[in-house]
């Protein structure tokens, strides 16, 4: 009974953990939704990733650039070569719990790569993306 | 008496044997001398954590308080070296008071007195590798060890061979540059 107990518990954990959501991404995708967005696409925000906007130096610059297609790995900045942990929420745990910092991110780095803010929609879309990683 | 004298030195091997593990910490001489020598480290956290999200957090003592006045504003940092380096307002208005109050002329640290003067009568420096003082002091270093150096590239990323760096120690006794172990023997 206890066993069956424990494996019901380490289910349920299991089933609530696959997507990795936190208050933060909780309520940011709420505001997105309240922003206008309709319908989540995760495969989108997987195509964004790797879509390259501004060129600098003659190089295109995409996430992936720094961030890498890894989630599981650290990325390395282009520029500075500072480590950037893990995106994935399960490789680090620390990624996604700060509200704040993912809508400062958001806009700095959509700048950096594409010249340009991203919509609430592709926000969604790689929100819900990563999350899954 | 005796127990009186027993506790007294029990007392005062307590005090010295912290001073001395305070003191090795630091390393005796630099706890006796060196406080004024070097740069003082960064303090402030929000700097710390800001600043060094992307690059190595550089002490406020190494750049007078005209260039921090010029680079930390909310019109210079979307274009901070060609990166987004947005704050909000009071993010800004804590790191840009913090820079500001502990600048190299703010400060009586050696390396930041000697910063100030190098740059007191020209137009304030962006970058930490334009400074005179700084640019004089690796000028004896072959090309191939930093930017040459797969590991160290540019003389901006100080903590690649400074390995004190972060403490705000520069001193050459402290310097280790990567795949060139020998380099203080090289000519």
């Amino acid at each position: 009974m206890k066993t069956l107990h424990t494996l019901m518990i380490v289910g349920a954990l299991a089933l609530s953990g696959t997507a990795h959501a936190t208050p933060a991404t909780d309520a940011l995708l709420a505001k997105y939704k309240a922003e206008g967005v309709t319908k989540i696409d995760a495969a989108k925000g997987k195509a964004d990733w790797t879509k390259s906007g501004k060129s600098e130096d003659g190089e295109a610059i995409s996430c992936s650039s720094c961030h890498g297609t890894d989630f599981s790995k650290a990325g390395k900045h282009r520029k500075t070569h500072k480590v950037i942990e893990p995106m994935s929420p399960r490789a680090n745990p620390e990624r996604f719990t700060d509200e704040k910092k993912i809508e400062k991110w958001f806009k700095r780095n959509c700048n950096d790569a594409w010249g340009r803010e991203c919509t609430a929609q592709e926000k969604a879309d790689f929100l819900t993306f990563l999350l899954a990683q | 008496m005796k127990k009186t004298t027993t506790l007294l030195a029990a007392l005062a091997f307590t005090l010295l044997g912290s001073s001395l593990a305070q003191a090795e910490e630091e390393g005796l001489f630099e706890s006796i001398f060196g406080r004024h020598k070097e740069i003082t480290p960064v303090s402030n956290k929000t700097y710390q954590d800001e600043c060094g999200s992307c690059h190595f957090a550089y002490p406020p003592g190494l750049l007078p308080s005209k260039s921090w006045e010029k680079l930390l504003t909310a019109q210079a940092l979307p274009d901070h070296f060609g990166e987004n380096a947005e704050l909000d307002a009071d993010t800004l208005k804590e790191i840009r008071e913090y820079a500001l109050a502990n600048a190299a002329d703010k400060s009586d640290r050696k390396r930041s007195r000697k910063i100030a003067l190098a740059t007191e009568n020209i137009d304030a420096p962006l970058r930490i590798t334009e400074v005179r003082y700084i640019k004089r002091k690796h000028h004896e270093i072959p090309e191939k060890m930093i930017k040459g150096n797969k590991d160290v590239k540019s003389l901006s990323y100080c903590d690649a061979c400074h390995t004190q760096a972060k403490k705000g120690v520069f001193d050459a006794d402290t310097v280790r540059i990567p795949n060139y172990p020998d380099w203080d023997d090289e000519d």
